[in-house]
């Protein structure tokens, strides 16, 4: 057997949000063979809502994930409005799905971002966390937050869109719009990131249902599944979207699928935005008595794909059980399928591929050679790999034209 | 096929092995099996009927331990619980694991926080709290407040 060297990325590592370790067994450039390693940060909110009463939960799960912290309000309200029985107003269903949606291109913004900072893009970088900016303005103006919103709450949600601030909200969404077709401009019709990103980290049809994966990671490999359109929830139904879909399953297509997706989101967000005009202002609510005993099953289309929430009640006014399967679970682990084979600087940027909710929080990611234990790469040096990757390609496409 | 022909279908390939059926509405459904026919009815679901493995959800109750698989049918909305009963000593059940990759990490997440065992689980180590954490402590069962 030949001797192989082992690269850590992580425990703590710009690709990630959470404090996870990838180990990297590598043959020369080569990705052999993949381990992950979690827990570093296992807070026990599942066991922790067991405590929580159904008003406090909402707070806890918006925590679980500090860039779409909607998506696990979204189906925690699903699943126990499932067990009560209730059914939200109109007004309640269209904020809910414009929050999303708002969530949804924020979230595909930062992503753009960092792959474009993975790719030596740094421009792209720059300018998608720029334009990420008034969205998250737009947050703060609907409920006072830029992050952690706490716009749900069982029965419906705890603050209004008035009337009067829909035509902010559709003057920026006209700026996305604009800065989005630059974007995807800027994606689709660069010969570098081409030659970077196609046939990289690519997933089939048959890994994607061997590993349930969700989300855009599974839209990109041609596996139509959106829980907005499957099972669809709040003001989904009421409006008219289409799937995006890509069928290459690389790196590239998810960029693609991800991109595209922010068009129907803004389309999403103005038909809601139509949709609250008609509604009276401040029917946000209904009123609910009790939980009672029963089991529900909350699903959510966040913008990394299906959240599941399962909740029993024993009609009490806490959960009994309560089961979190955030997207992120089931796609990390197609890593073993996206990079097995790939060369080390192909790796960060198929890592990344699957959006594994990852923000800045860049500590250390130290290589050691697996026998003799000497430290050989660090964390800038892996990015550099890549980034030189590109600087190749840039010199051999430029001599080539 | 649509949502109630597999269904019906379903019910009719594993009546022998269904305990009991519930129907909340058309869009999610609970069955409870018997524990012993879980590789099969998973096979048929994932192999056979086009579901997806979303996810299992362990819980400890006075019943003693159980375990809803869910499934979901993409496109039509349908959430399918199997729900099977294990003992209170030395719950185990077979893996699905060498099936679909989809359960690897949940099982050994069962494994660890419940102590639910997964026969012919292809690597049951721990998921969570890899070397942290005491030996045949299960922080999910009811006993641990």
């Amino acid at each position: 057997m030949s001797k192989k060297t082992l690269i850590p990325i992580g425990p703590y590592h710009p690709l990630q949000e959470e404090p996870e370790l990838f180990k990297l067994y590598c043959d020369g450039e080569i990705v052999k063979d993949i381990k992950w390693e979690t827990g570093y940060n296992h807070r026990g909110i599942e066991k922790l809502s067991e405590s929580k009463s159904y008003d406090q939960v909402f707070f806890l799960v918006e925590r679980i994930c500090g860039i779409c912290s909607t998506s696990h309000p979204f189906a925690f309200a699903n699943a126990v409005e499932e067990i009560a029985n209730i059914e939200v107003t109109d007004r309640a269903k269209y904020i809910r799905s414009v929050i999303g949606e708002l969530e949804r291109i924020h979230s595909h913004l930062l992503w753009v971002g960092l792959a474009g900072h993975f790719l030596g893009y740094n421009t792209v970088f720059m300018w998608a966390w720029k334009y990420r900016e008034p969205v998250l303005d737009l947050f703060e103006m609907i409920s006072g937050n830029r992050n952690s919103y706490a716009m749900f709450k069982i029965g419906g949600v705890r603050r209004d869109i008035e009337n009067s601030k829909i035509s902010v909200i559709r003057q920026v969404l006209g700026e996305v719009k604009k800065k989005t077709d630059l974007l995807t401009g800027a994606v689709m019709d660069d010969p570098v990131i081409h030659a970077r990103t196609k046939g990289v980290g690519i997933l089939t049809k048959q890994d994607i249902i061997d590993y349930a994966a969700v989300g855009p990671t599974a839209r990109a490999s041609g596996v139509e599944i959106d829980v907005r359109k499957d099972d669809p929830y709040a003001a989904y139904p009421l409006v008219d979207w289409k799937v995006i879909t890509a069928q290459a399953g690389d790196v590239f297509a998810k960029a693609e699928v991800r991109l595209l997706e922010m068009y129907q989101s803004i389309s999403i967000i103005e038909q809601c935005l139509n949709g609250l005009l008609k509604e009276k202002e401040g029917e946000i609510a209904v009123k609910v008595k009790e939980i009672p005993e029963g089991i529900g099953n909350g699903r959510a289309e966040a913008p990394r794909g299906e959240v599941f929430h399962f909740v029993q009640s024993d009609g009490s006014n806490s959960p009994a059980r309560h089961k979190i399967r955030a997207p992120s679970y089931v796609n990390i682990a197609t890593f073993k399928k996206s990079c097995i084979g790939q060369t080390i600087a192909d790796a960060t940027i198929s890592l990344a591929a699957v959006d594994p909710c990852y923000c800045c929080t860049e500590r250390m990611a130290v290589a050691y050679d697996a026998t003799s234990g000497d430290k050989i790469m660090n964390a800038n040096e892996l990015i550099n790999k890549s980034l030189e990757r590109t600087d190749e390609l840039k010199k051999t496409i430029k001599s080539n034209l | 096929m649509n949502r109630d022909l597999i269904i019906e279908n379903f019910k009719e390939k594993f009546n022998s092995d269904i305990l009991e059926t519930v129907v909340k509405n058309q869009k999610r459904i609970v069955i409870t099996i018997n524990s012993d026919s879980i590789v099969k009815v998973a096979e048929y679901l994932f192999k056979s009927a086009g579901f997806r493995f979303i996810i299992a959800t362990a819980l400890h109750t006075k019943r003693g331990f159980e375990i809803h698989y869910h499934f979901s049918l993409d496109g039509s909305g349908l959430i399918l619980n199997i729900h099977v009963m294990l003992e209170n000593e030395n719950p185990q059940i077979e893996s699905l694991s060498n099936m679909f990759n989809a359960s690897n990490w949940i099982e050994r997440e069962m494994h660890e926080l419940f102590g639910i065992d997964f026969l012919n689980h292809p690597n049951q180590e721990k998921l969570i709290s890899e070397g942290n954490w005491a030996e045949g402590v299960y922080p999910m069962r009811k006993e641990m407040k």
